[in-house]
């Protein structure tokens, strides 16, 4: 066989601006594409463009007072967002919460993580040429939204979660409803992957593309289904158990190959789970109080604090740093999930076709809001 | 239920805060009045006392969120099994430890850190970086900025921060060629604190655009922001200029 063949014509490499303003980007990400041809030799993901100090606006206000800015960070799991801040803030202030606080939170985190998988799961299948499953998706995406309005009273920035508890109590017959809905979950999922799992265009789009090895995923320091999608078994519920997940059976399913198509086996699994701990949860939820008694004024002593829960997204830690006595945090820094998971884009797109890139874009499941903060 | 009990009364304000209560009276923060414990909400103060030592005696223990908060405490975690094997690899890195709320935070000289974060890396397994970050304090001598390192160990998911001091007009070395997630966690740093890591391959702002004015999480940076102006990309469009126009495109070409 002969070398690589010689080009007939002049061959020049095309720089292609992907995003801001485009749909499969999912927000405001711009991807500076260097093409040859329409093979990506590298891809340079540059973000800021929703960039709103949250950290800095932290360090004026109390701790319960951040709570809403946080539900703004992954604004399509809020629950997590709020779960996350009080654990930390519970955590250096020493608070034990309420059994029944805990249980609340548990379903509202898991009922969020399936709003985003199933937001996930519609925008990734369109962006790869899937239509139907959005109708299918937002249809149960509804549902749940309904179920957090009928709690708090709003559907996306839920500030569902106080520093030592919940706000309110759950409403007359909603823990009946979550429940027929829970019931009905499993089989709309089984419609999804009627549509997808087996279907053949969509495991050419996805079988192959984006993969990471293990090692490679640890490096780049991702968490969540694109770690788990390369066959390593770490999930945050389990390996540090935070409010009541120590008390309830799940199970933490992994990919093998760390391609798009594992890391979608794996969400879709992660939300059967998430129905498997609500309903434990609402089986067990206990009576009593859903507010520990804590101070009026929350006041924190010198420290540092981190805490860190599984967001559908990954790892998300609030790291805190206190000064004697204050009332806010001197410093909060945020560990977005999606900021660190963005960063092994290039290296899961290089050599891949630019359509290749809308795929691994959308299996990373990034959330602009949290990566500008 | 625990609505009505949210905020205090108005009227109760008063005589709701003689010496010796530790709860301010100012709404904000939902009172913690357990629905369980009726007992807990008398009128006046005399009778709460009375009420409370009574359930203490007579009353079943109270559950952990009835009572009042128990914060952490700071330990000395010179003991620590990676601190000890730390102070033993790399010579002279620890520059002291501490546990709080259960994790242990090893202060680390600058110019160790690198070979620190090897160290641990290589040595002692830890593998993952789940953190890095900064904090500022202006007005302290031994220099103004905190970098905080969060490792992460599988094995027996073991965490570990380190700390270093940086002063304004120090730079630190970049650790982005142990953990490559470093790179991005190091040029959000340099964004936001404007602490320089020598070796990073592409120290770039990374929140804010290239030109920017300031470092936005300094403390000396107003929280309203402040004025960059029109010309945010001064060698590109300078000042007055705006984009070139087509004329003198083709002047240029």
């Amino acid at each position: 066989m002969a070398g690589p063949l010689e080009p007939l014509f002049d061959v020049e490499e095309m720089e292609l601006s992907f995003g801001p303003q485009h749909p499969a980007t999912h927000g405001v990400l711009r991807v500076q594409l260097r093409l040859d041809g329409e093979k990506i030799m590298d891809a340079k993901p540059i973000i800021g463009y929703l960039h709103r100090g949250t950290e800095k606006l932290f360090e004026r206000e109390s701790f319960n007072q951040c709570i809403p800015h946080t539900d703004r960070l992954d604004y399509i799991a809020a629950p997590t967002n709020n779960e996350g801040f009080v654990l930390a803030a519970e955590k250096l202030l020493g608070i034990t919460v309420p059994p029944r606080a805990s249980y609340i939170r548990m379903i509202l985190a898991e009922l969020g993580r399936i709003s985003s998988h199933v937001l996930w799961l519609a925008t990734h299948a369109i962006d790869l040429g899937a239509i139907t499953p959005f109708f299918y998706t937002f249809r149960e995406r509804e549902r749940i939204l309904d179920l957090f309005e009928e709690y708090c009273g709003a559907r996306l920035t839920l500030n569902a979660m106080r520093v030592g508890g919940l706000p309110y109590d759950l409403p007359d017959g909603w823990v009946e409803r979550c429940s027929e809905l829970i019931d009905s979950l499993p089989k709309y999922f089984d419609e999804y992957e009627t549509l997808l799992t087996e279907n053949r265009i969509w495991k050419k789009r996805t079988i192959g593309i984006g993969v990471i090895s293990a090692e490679e995923a640890i490096d780049y320091g991702l968490t969540g289904p694109p770690l788990r999608g390369s066959g390593v078994r770490w999930d945050i519920r389990k390996v540090f158990p935070y409010d009541r997940y120590d008390e309830v059976e799940f199970e933490i399913p992994i990919g093998e190959n760390g391609d798009t198509y594992d890391r979608y086996l794996v969400r879709m699994e992660e939300m059967r789970q998430s129905v498997r701990i609500i309903r434990q949860c609402l089986d067990r939820l206990p009576d009593g109080p859903v507010m520990a008694k804590v101070p009026k004024v929350l006041r924190a002593q010198e420290g540092i604090v981190y805490a860190s829960v599984e967001a559908p997204k990954g790892e998300l830690g609030y790291m805190f740093v206190t000064t004697a006595k204050s009332t806010q945090p001197y410093r909060c820094h945020i560990r977005p999930p999606s900021f660190i998971n963005l960063q092994a884009l290039p290296a899961m797109v290089e050599g891949h076709l630019v359509a290749d890139l809308v795929a691994v874009i959308g299996t990373l499941d990034i959330v602009l809001g949290e990566i500008d903060r | 239920m625990t609505d009505e009990k949210k905020t205090p009364q108005p009227e109760e304000k008063p005589n709701a805060t003689p010496a010796g209560d530790d709860r301010p009276a100012e709404a904000g923060a939902p009172a913690a009045t357990p629905s369980a414990a009726p007992k807990a909400t008398p009128p006046d103060e005399a009778a709460k006392a009375k009420a409370a030592a009574k359930a203490k005696e007579a009353a079943p223990p109270k559950q952990p969120w009835e009572e009042k908060p128990v914060p952490p405490v700071h330990e000395d975690a010179a003991d620590d099994p990676d601190v000890a094997a730390l102070r033993e690899g790399v010579e002279g890195s620890v520059e002291g430890a501490d546990r709080f709320a259960g994790q242990v935070t090893v202060a680390v000289p600058r110019g160790k850190i690198v070979e620190t974060c090897r160290f641990l890396k290589e040595q002692r397994g830890f593998a993952f970086l789940v953190d890095l970050t900064a904090a500022d304090w202006p007005e302290r001598e031994e220099g103004r900025f905190d970098l905080y390192y969060w490792l992460h160990r599988f094995e027996d998911n073991r965490r570990l921060r380190l700390k270093a001091v940086v002063a304004e007009d120090q730079t630190i070395g970049t650790v982005s060629a142990v953990w490559k997630t470093a790179n991005w966690m190091e040029r959000e740093v340099y964004d936001m604190f404007g602490i320089v890591f020598e070796g990073h391959p592409n120290l770039e702002r990374i929140l804010t655009w290239e030109g920017f004015n300031g470092h936005p999480l300094r403390k000396d940076f107003p929280i309203e922001g402040i004025d960059t102006g029109a010309a945010i990309y001064p060698d590109v469009f300078p000042p007055g200029g705006g984009p070139e126009t087509a004329e003198e495109e083709k002047e240029g070409a």
